[in-house]
């Protein structure tokens, strides 16, 4: 599945694709809004799930919509089990190549469970949009040309 | 009429002012240029470097501030205020089963908490059961998971609900978990006239903070009604809605927005309850408001005392109330969750003190202060006792709750009073003219200046024109300091089990028969568009869970999803 995604793929550089998740209950959205808009403004294109999204959504989504990143806002605490449910939902549709970066109210003491897992990234609160759009781009154009070879 | 300065005096000062303006101050300017050029509040008013007599040239003290307990209740709504009672000290707390928040209740009030306050997890927020597959790894994780009358009962086990005044932060499903602590209430024996505290009960801000609505607008609006037609008739003491601008305000809104908006739902509801044939002195006594204090103390300060203006002014003038109880705007504060961060977090502590501050020279009758590990997680017992503690600090020893609304008279605070007031008066009547508050949140319209203020603050952030210590400016790249934060631990997988295995058991043993019907009369309630209370009440007694009694309510009145409003 993953091969054909590949291939059908237009061969022209196109701007970095991001679907901003809410997964869960959480109505917590003013963040992910923001980096939304943050991440349009600075020439991603990007797609926002709208609340209370499903892992399986959420993927089907990503899919479709042919994603670089998927950045998942968390601000309710199951971050850890929602990381694990979806990159494992992703490694079953084969479309483990899309990564995965998180933000949110997350503790310290996770950064590093969640990186281990396979999270990208993970932005705190106060971090610089900036530093996320850098971050983004490097990760995006890394995961591109890992393709084109 | 009582004019605070005659124009002679006026004139003198005036004279005065002009002259250190242009004779004093430019000497000063280009020895020592200001910090910046413009200087604003937080909703981007433009503050001056120096108020003066000058900016309340027509001040009429009667017409604006009068005395407390009086008539347009700026200065308080009580003529005590806190000399006699202090603000309830009103912690927000909540999490795993309902085992682990008594034991954290106890704890509080043992700390010396004067009123509880209930956080509940996603799925009792949006009204699902345990096992639901939606609620799977958020049993107990934000607040605490309240499926049934029996998860109630345990939650205020040893505490008597004669004795104290609970909030419950819950929208949606607030006539199920109103109906869970009426039904507990009875169980101790305890009268209908003696039960006090607060449902939240909000469901217009809703859809435009906190988001944790289910029904569609009108639906929402339409429960929320019931339950508050419901409360005044049966609870005296109840506070059936608590009209909040603090989700609003989380959301990005600005203190300007906060205080219009939150007005605007309130005018929403008194119409909605007129409409039902209630007298308006019948139910205002009993309505009450929720507001953030953020981090700009004086435009907080200045917020509060416009909104108890505003309020007796609508309440008299627009609604024609005639009981002075009808006038006041009676409120509960938190601090600013968004204004905490999880660089450095020890700092939190400090802004959360300043926030009360605000809180309490803007007369709240009730105050949660935030721990300082929130950015993280739901609070460690450590970190929400010093949060209590910051408010007991205030209470009893810096002294400002000894003289009733002290900074009145200010010529910032009275010049910013009045700018707050009018320029929320501005958003009132574009959401009048857009047809009251309802119809301004199906157009989307609240929604979307939320965001953009959301945005706008942002970028000011980035920009570097908005300071935050420790995010953007004094900031240190290590995150050792974050890592010792000792945070709440408890088993979540294992509370989540025993929900699910306990509303099991529930369903289990009930008396099927009873509870059939009872769920079979509130669908025919709710078809018929009755008050669904008393129904809900006995679907609660025969131990219908939270996610059955919804389910019944969302097949009559749908669901909403949020449109994209960008």
């Amino acid at each position: 599945m993953s091969m054909e995604l590949t291939l059908s793929r237009p061969t022209t550089r196109r701007k970095v694709k991001v679907l901003v998740a809410k997964i869960g209950l959480d109505g917590h959205d003013r963040g992910a809004k923001v980096i939304a808009r943050a991440l349009r403004d600075a020439g991603f294109e990007v797609v926002y799930t709208g609340l209370r999204q499903t892992v399986d959504q959420v993927v089907a989504a990503a899919i479709q919509e042919d994603v670089d990143i998927i950045g998942v806002n968390q601000h309710e605490g199951s971050h850890v089990y929602i990381a694990r449910k979806l990159l494992e939902k992703l490694r079953e549709y084969g479309a483990d190549d899309i990564l995965v970066v998180m933000g949110g109210s997350i503790p310290v003491v996770d950064l590093d469970v969640l990186k281990n897992i396979g999270v990208r990234e993970v932005f705190l609160p106060g971090t610089p949009i900036n530093e996320i759009v850098d971050k983004l781009l490097r990760i995006a154009e890394e995961r591109r040309s890992r393709r084109e070879v | 009429m009582a004019k605070l300065y005659s124009r002679e005096a006026l004139e003198e000062i005036l004279r005065a002012y002009r002259e250190w303006e242009d004779n004093i101050l430019p000497q000063w300017l280009s020895r020592m240029p200001e910090r910046q050029e413009e200087f604003t509040t937080l909703s981007g008013i433009p503050v001056k470097r120096l108020y003066t007599p000058a900016d309340l040239k027509d001040y009429d003290y009667m017409e604006k501030l009068g005395v407390p307990g009086a008539y347009p209740f700026t200065r308080g709504i009580h003529a005590t205020m806190y000399r006699a009672r202090l603000w309830t000290m009103r912690m927000f707390s909540g999490y795993g089963g309902p085992e682990e928040t008594n034991e954290r209740l106890k704890m509080l009030i043992k700390a010396g908490e004067t009123g509880l306050s209930l956080a509940f997890d996603n799925p009792t927020l949006v009204g699902v059961d345990p096992d639901d597959p939606l609620a799977e790894g958020a049993v107990g994780v934000v607040g605490v998971s309240v499926p049934t009358l029996v998860d109630m009962e345990i939650l205020f086990r040893d505490i008597n609900l004669g004795e104290v005044t609970t909030n419950m932060t819950i929208n949606p499903p607030a006539p199920v978990l109103l109906s869970f602590y009426v039904a507990v209430a009875e169980k101790q024996g305890v009268s209908y006239d003696r039960i006090g505290g607060t449902t939240q009960n909000d469901p217009l801000k809703e859809f435009i903070g906190q988001k944790t609505h289910v029904f569609p607008p009108e639906a929402a609006v339409k429960v929320a009604m019931d339950v508050i037609e419901w409360s005044v008739k049966n609870l005296p003491k109840w506070n059936p809605i608590s009209i909040s601008g603090y989700h609003i305000r989380e959301a990005g809104a600005t203190a300007v927005q906060e205080l219009a908006f939150t007005l605007a739902d309130g005018i929403e509801y008194v119409r909605q309850l007129i409409a039902r044939g209630l007298d308006v002195d019948e139910f205002a006594p009993r309505l009450s408001f929720f507001f953030d204090s953020h981090i700009n103390f004086f435009e907080e300060i200045a917020k509060f005392r416009a909104a108890r203006r505003m309020w007796a002014r609508i309440m008299k003038e627009w609604f024609g109330a005639k009981k002075p109880r009808s006038l006041w705007l009676r409120f509960h504060v938190q601090t600013a969750g968004c204004s905490l961060y999880p660089q450095q977090p020890w700092l939190n502590i400090v802004r959360t003190a300043l926030e009360a501050l605000a809180a309490v020279l803007g007369g709240c009758q009730s105050l949660h202060t935030n721990a300082f590990d929130e950015p993280f997680r739901v609070p460690s017992e450590f970190a929400a006792k010093i949060a209590l503690r910051t408010q007991q600090i205030i209470a009893y020893e810096t002294g400002v709750a000894d003289v009733i609304d002290p900074l009145a008279g200010s010529y910032f605070v009275e010049w910013l009073t009045d700018e707050m007031e009018e320029r929320a008066w501005r958003y009132i009547e574009r959401i009048e003219s857009l047809g009251g508050m309802l119809e301004a949140v199906k157009k989307g319209y609240p929604q979307r200046e939320v965001e953009e203020a959301a945005y706008r603050f942002q970028r000011e952030v980035e920009e570097g024109r908005r300071f935050i210590v420790g995010v953007n400016i004094f900031r240190e790249e290590d995150v050792e300091e974050a890592r010792r934060v000792p945070l709440l631990e408890f088993n979540q997988e294992e509370v989540e089990r025993r929900q699910k295995e306990r509303v099991r058991k529930v369903r289990s043993m009930r008396d099927e028969a009873r509870w059939r019907r009872a769920l079979d009369e509130l669908r025919g309630a709710t078809e018929r568009g009755d008050n669904i209370m008393p129904y809900v009440l006995n679907a609660v007694k025969a131990y219908a869970t939270i996610g059955e009694i919804m389910g019944v309510l969302k097949d009559v009145y749908g669901t909403y999803v949020e449109p994209p409003y960008y």
